[in-house]
């Protein structure tokens, strides 16, 4: 489980000042089902999904993962969460099952049960033909389900996916949501960012609209539709992020 | 779990840096090369050329002398040189290096020695050019060993001893072992130089691979998504760059070792020898404490360059940082080298040069012991401050995702 409470992240910039970019955000999320934080680009999802993940540390306010709390316990917080992302590359010079191992051992696994976790692993994800192959030789779609991999070794209750078929062609974008789902039904607390509406409506239980570092509107797709009077998610989106521009649209 | 993590962390990035040409070359080719080829190699050409140009028959033009003809006689019976006949351009041949010299022999040159008045021979050479250089000598022996011959006859008519004209010898006599003297301090610090400026070497491209190299690539963000912490983080990077920075400055001793072992066995002297009796050598002794000294060193430069590459956005950002940081290390290098520039107390403490002094002293067989002492422990203190400024530069946010 996921418990955000009001999250938040300021950066100083030299020449903008300080800058919210995550302000004041809470929302919890739950096992077994798929959290979609829904923005343009930035609006601050993938500030917010790097403070669940303790790559950063929040100015104010907290979040808990599994009960771990993100400020006094990253470490337990980061052995119960996998994070993946379209930035989070791999080691060129190791191969697929060399990587894979180097993140099971990081993540306290014993030698047996890091083989047997990653034979499973690399027969439901196909990746026997490749895995003693450099990453730098993989193509795209074999990178993505090294990625995965890397992300299931250790078997996490939470998983943290930002923008994770950005820049993925249909078909290699399809293994990506395939997984997602997939992780929803075995238990797993889920949460993505994206700003693609498609997704969203066919992979989330629960969405919050998130703009300029807030967190604008949140609930399920039924519960947005009745509070904004609205069908289309994408209008909806528009008429949370920018009711300016609906208006003047209508005039 | 954090000394596993460390380890867990080195022994990734040593398969990785195994892997990597570019490590291997700068970490095994070139402390391997760098020997052979400036012993060996080099002071072996620069051997053969000397030899070569001393074994050149010059050509020798002659001005004037026509009307002293037992000189230019006792000239051409001057073995390996060629008189050549005298001609227009003369000058112009010598700027154009083809013939070494010309002699000119003062008018009247022997009327004038029969009645013992003053002259003078000049010798048109090219200053600094090898074979010019090679036979002037040879002409200049010739005309002192005549004019002696000529000063002893006087003498002897006159029943004068030599003595009246040479009433004493001035002669040095070294007393410092041949090994630790001449051309041999020059060569110590010459070696320190090469092991200081190649454990820095070593270093530098994992260094900058290992962590703006992986800001680049993106992998800097999946790792920090993994439990392990950035103090561990670092210092299983520090380890594996300081791993480098060491097997450079070990494979460095053990080729000089080497290399100068095969200059002796083949009896060709480098450049760097003064002296002829000067043998270069170095003990199993002198190798053993360079390498030691190396090490607080080496956690110095890894630290430093950690440092400085991992506040850089990319490889390129990095190496535009550490070029000066290569410039101030390798000043105090050099002028560790040049002669005059002894430890002393306050030198004991700069860095770099201070290991750099005690190397060159190493190598030659000298221990002062107290230095020794003094230069290892500030070394170890800033390698400690080095490798306590990685440690909290690498856990700062802001210098991770600088953008």
């Amino acid at each position: 489980m996921i418990e955000a409470r009001s999250l938040s992240k300021r950066f100083q910039d030299k020449k903008r000042g300080e800058i919210r970019a995550v302000d004041n955000v809470t929302f919890t999320c739950q096992p077994g089902k798929i959290y979609g934080l829904l923005g343009a680009n930035g609006a601050g999802k993938t500030t917010t999904l790097r403070l669940l993940a303790t790559i950063l540390e929040p100015t104010d306010g907290t979040a808990t993962i599994c009960g771990y709390d993100v400020i006094e316990n990253p470490e337990k917080v980061r052995a119960n969460v996998g994070f993946l992302s379209t930035a989070t590359a791999l080691y060129p010079r190791l191969s697929a099952q060399e990587l894979v191992e180097y993140f099971g051992r990081l993540n306290g696994l014993d030698e047996p049960t890091l083989k047997k976790r990653l034979d499973t692993i690399f027969e439901r994800l196909d990746m026997n033909e490749f895995r003693d192959r450099r990453c730098d030789k993989l193509s795209t779609g074999m990178k993505q389900k090294t990625s995965i991999a890397r992300t299931l070794i250790h078997d996490p209750a939470v998983m943290i996916f930002d923008e994770p078929t950005n820049g993925l062609d249909i078909m290699t974008a399809r293994t990506i949501t395939a997984f997602i789902r997939e992780c929803r039904n075995n238990g797993k607390t889920v949460i993505f960012s994206t700003h693609i509406m498609s997704e969203v409506e066919k992979l989330c239980d629960t969405i919050g609209i998130i703009q300029s570092g807030k967190l604008l509107s949140e609930g399920t797709l039924e519960q947005l539709r009745d509070q904004h009077h609205e069908q289309d998610l994408e209008e909806i989106f528009v008429k949370v992020v920018a009711p300016h521009y609906v208006s003047q649209e209508a005039r | 779990m954090s000394l596993r993590n460390i380890g867990i962390v080195y022994r990734k990035e040593l398969t990785e840096a195994l892997r990597d040409r570019r490590t291997i070359i700068t970490m095994v080719i070139v402390p391997l090369l760098i020997f052979p080829l400036f012993s060996v190699g080099f002071g072996a050409a620069i051997a053969a050329l000397i030899g070569k140009a001393k074994e050149e028959t010059p050509k020798v033009m002659i001005i004037g002398g026509e009307d002293s003809p037992a000189v230019v006689a006792g000239l051409k019976q001057v073995p390996k040189i060629q008189i050549v006949p005298l001609e227009q351009n003369w000058q112009d041949q010598v700027i154009n290096k083809q013939v070494p010299v010309v002699v000119e022999i003062p008018k009247d040159f022997e009327r004038n020695l029969a009645d013992q008045k003053e002259q003078t021979v000049l010798i048109h050479d090219y200053e600094g050019d090898l074979k010019s250089e090679t036979a002037k000598d040879k002409i200049e022996k010739y005309f002192n060993d005549y004019r002696d011959s000529i000063v002893k006859d006087r003498l002897t008519a006159r029943n004068l001893p030599i003595s009246v004209l040479k009433p004493f010898a001035i002669k040095p006599h070294n007393v410092a072992p041949p090994e630790k003297s001449g051309g041999a301090l020059f060569f110590g610090g010459f070696i320190a130089y090469i092991v200081v400026f190649l454990c820095l070497n070593g270093g530098m491209h994992p260094a900058m691979d290992l962590t703006a190299g992986e800001k680049e690539r993106g992998t800097m963000e999946t790792i920090l998504s993994s439990p392990v912490s950035r103090g561990h983080l670092v210092l299983g990077k520090f380890l594996l760059v300081f791993t480098t920075a060491l097997v450079t400055a070990a494979l460095s001793v053990i080729s000089m070792a080497i290399s100068f072992g095969i200059v002796n066995l083949l009896h060709t002297k480098p450049i760097q020898a003064g002296e002829a009796d000067a043998s270069l050598h170095i003990g199993i002794g002198a190798a053993l404490s360079v390498f030691i000294m190396a090490v607080p060193l080496a956690v110095l430069f890894s630290s430093v360059l950690i440092t400085i590459s991992t506040f850089a956005k990319t490889y390129k950002e990095a190496q535009s940082y550490i070029m000066p940081i290569l410039f101030l290390v390798l000043i105090p290098a050099i002028a560790a080298m040049l002669p005059g520039v002894e430890l002393t107390p306050k030198l004991a403490l700069v860095p770099v040069l201070n290991v750099s002094l005690l190397c060159k002293e190493l190598i030659i067989g000298t221990y002062h012991w107290n230095y020794i002492a003094i230069i290892f422990g500030s070394t170890c203190v800033y390698a400690a401050a080095a490798l306590f400024i990685a440690i909290k530069m690498f856990q700062r946010e802001s210098v991770l995702f600088r953008s």
